[in-house]
């Protein structure tokens, strides 16, 4: 599927070609190239980096605007937990739920119901005792892609689960028809706070077929939930909320490992940290470590582009959620269902995005020639070129995707 | 063919710097095309020969050849040299001071990671000298 459609756009009017993206994309995806910034979308993870860095709001990232809940007649709100980090003084989840109603949802399921449900097996999964440690967490969708794409080694590592909102979308969806609503009218609706899960929510990674039938933006959805939620404050609301403190804190860095309930683990936010945890990992030097939780944005989910709040006031919000919630709430044994519905249907492969031939012989030659290349250049990395650095220029060379002459420096 | 040639400089008891001539490695191996299994094996031998030459020689040089099937790597430093290398391959030999093993080095480990994870790994040293440690892994199940 194609990921323009699905990580991050470019309004060209916008976009000053200033390089600034270019340099902060941790994956070198992005060149400049006749002044705008281009994407080379089999490199994106959709970690929003380019997003954040961008000083005049060219990148897009990319959603299903809410109006497009409207194709389906019984609608259904999953929230990811980071929604609830955006609001000051939120001492009832319930009013968000509510407001999410009063929006055109006809029911809500929280992600973080998910959430407890996937802590749950993972934990039956170390106990089992038959995954290769340091055991990753597959929740971060755009960690995922950066491994497949770069750590290749470390594939074998990550849990074979689904994330929490694949398993809170089709639960969501089995309640509605278990209740009598006709399939073909139901539309479940992932709210996201980043590119990354939007993507992988609208593509169903790992599993055969997408859950969401479509996913939402968290930003879009605070300043129209705002109002909603101010006018609702005095009235009665609705029970809605079924989940505990410890699926809501997967939100933030650090609460996924909560929910293992062991101590040797490791969390990890932000792309440079956790690139170092991964050539660490490679390097076979982490390996008295159990679990290890990675999250591609800065202080985890919460601080997804797509979000409002700042990351550590939107932190210090929900972990002030502790005294409002139970500790758990959602246990496998209620659901009833089978082990694999909370596993993979689809493993997801290493792709080879960086590897310059099929052939070794002639990748060395190639390999050869970038060297050459490299040697002849002002090892400046200005961007002046359209590459993030001298070296990625060398490659693009050599890869034929650009000429020599773009330097202006040599 | 002739083999793809890199070299690095080992900057001595700089632990920051520490293990980038193993990343670049890394990174070359994953552009080839090399299979993960293979580079996770050179990944883990070079970066503990690298750490070694850090802590233990006051730092070195780092060649590294690869072939179609197979990479050489030869670390080679000026330090002290080992004494008794048979001694020193042992599991849990290590004569690492305290405040190295205060940083999560010195258990001893490294050298025989570093066989265990490659196909030959050969050592030359002389006291007052220095050490080469020239490691071979092939590409090849
Ligand atoms: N390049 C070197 N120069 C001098 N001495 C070395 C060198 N490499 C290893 N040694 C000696 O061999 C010993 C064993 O090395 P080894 O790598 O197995 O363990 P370590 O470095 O002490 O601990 P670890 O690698 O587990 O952190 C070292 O303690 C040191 O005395
Ligand atoms: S940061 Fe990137 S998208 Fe934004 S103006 Fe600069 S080149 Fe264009
Ligand atoms: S979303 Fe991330 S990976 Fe994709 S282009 Fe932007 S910075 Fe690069
Ligand atoms: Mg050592």
């Amino acid at each position: 599927m194609d990921k323009s459609l699905h990580t991050v756009t470019l309004d060209r009017d916008k976009c000053k070609g200033c390089i600034a993206c270019m340099k902060r994309c941790p994956t070198e995806a992005i060149r400049v190239r006749n002044g705008k910034a281009k994407v080379y979308y089999d490199r994106c993870i959709g970690c929003g980096e380019c997003v954040r860095m961008c000083p005049h709001q060219a990148k897009l990232p990319a959603y299903d605007p809410l109006e497009s809940i409207y194709k389906y007649k019984y609608r259904i709100a999953v929230p990811a937990p980071s929604l609830f980090g955006q609001f000051n003084n939120l001492d009832d989840v319930d009013l968000v739920l509510n407001a999410l109603l009063e929006l055109g949802f006809d029911d809500v399921f929280e992600v973080a119901r998910g959430a407890e449900l996937i802590s749950e097996e993972t934990r039956n999964l170390m106990r089992d005792g038959k995954l290769k440690k340091p055991i990753i967490s597959s929740a971060c969708p755009a960690v995922l892609e950066l491994i497949m794409m770069r750590y290749h080694s470390l594939l074998s590592h990550v849990i074979d689960l689904v994330s929490p909102a694949d398993v809170a979308l089709r639960l969501a969806r089995e309640k509605a028809e278990s209740e009598g609503v006709p399939p073909e009218d139901i539309g479940v609706f992932f709210i996201s706070p980043c590119p990354a899960k939007v993507y992988a929510l609208k593509t169903g990674m790992g599993l055969d077929k997408p859950a969401a039938d479509g996913v939402l933006s968290i930003g879009e959805l605070y300043f129209k939930l705002l109002p909603v939620m101010s006018q609702l404050k005095d009235k009665p609301l609705k029970k809605l909320s079924k989940t505990g403190i410890l699926g809501v804190r997967w939100a933030a860095s650090g609460g996924e490992s909560l929910g293992i309930y062991q101590n040797r683990y490791l969390a990890a936010d932000g792309m440079e940290n956790i690139n170092n945890v991964l050539k660490a990992m490679e390097d076979g030097t982490l390996n008295y470590i159990d679990f290890v939780e990675l999250g591609a944005c800065p202080s985890g989910c919460v601080g997804g582009v797509l979000n409002v709040e700042n990351p550590f006031v939107a932190r210090v919000r929900i972990r002030a959620l502790r005294d409002k919630l139970p500790p758990v709430a959602n246990k496998l044994t209620d659901e009833k269902k089978d082990r694999s519905f909370y596993h993979w249907e689809v493993t997801p492969e290493a792709q080879d995005v960086y590897r310059l031939d099929s052939d070794l012989s002639v990748a060395i030659e190639k390999m050869q020639r970038i060297e050459a290349i490299y040697k002849t250049l002002p090892h400046l990395d200005c961007g002046g070129c359209g590459a993030p650095s001298c070296r990625a220029f060398a490659e693009d060379v050599a890869r034929g995707e650009t000429t020599l002459d773009m330097c202006s420096r040599r | 063919m002739t083999a793809l040639h890199l070299e690095f400089d080992v900057a001595g008891n700089n632990f920051v710097s520490a293990g980038s001539a193993s990343d670049e490695v890394k990174k070359t191996l994953k552009m080839l095309g090399v299979d993960a299994q293979f580079v996770r094996k050179v990944a883990i031998a070079m970066y503990e020969g690298e750490i070694n030459m850090v802590i233990h020689a006051g730092g070195g040089k780092a060649a590294v050849d690869i072939y179609p099937d197979k990479i050489v790597i030869v670390l080679a430093d000026h330090g002290p040299g080992i004494p008794d290398i048979e001694l020193a391959m042992r599991d849990g030999y290590s004569t690492a001071p305290d405040a190295i093993r205060d940083l999560g080095f010195g258990a001893g480990m490294g050298l025989p990671n570093m066989k265990k994870y490659t196909d030959s790994m050969d050592i030359q040293s002389t006291v007052g000298k220095g050490t080469t440690v020239t490691m071979t892994v092939n590409f090849a199940a």
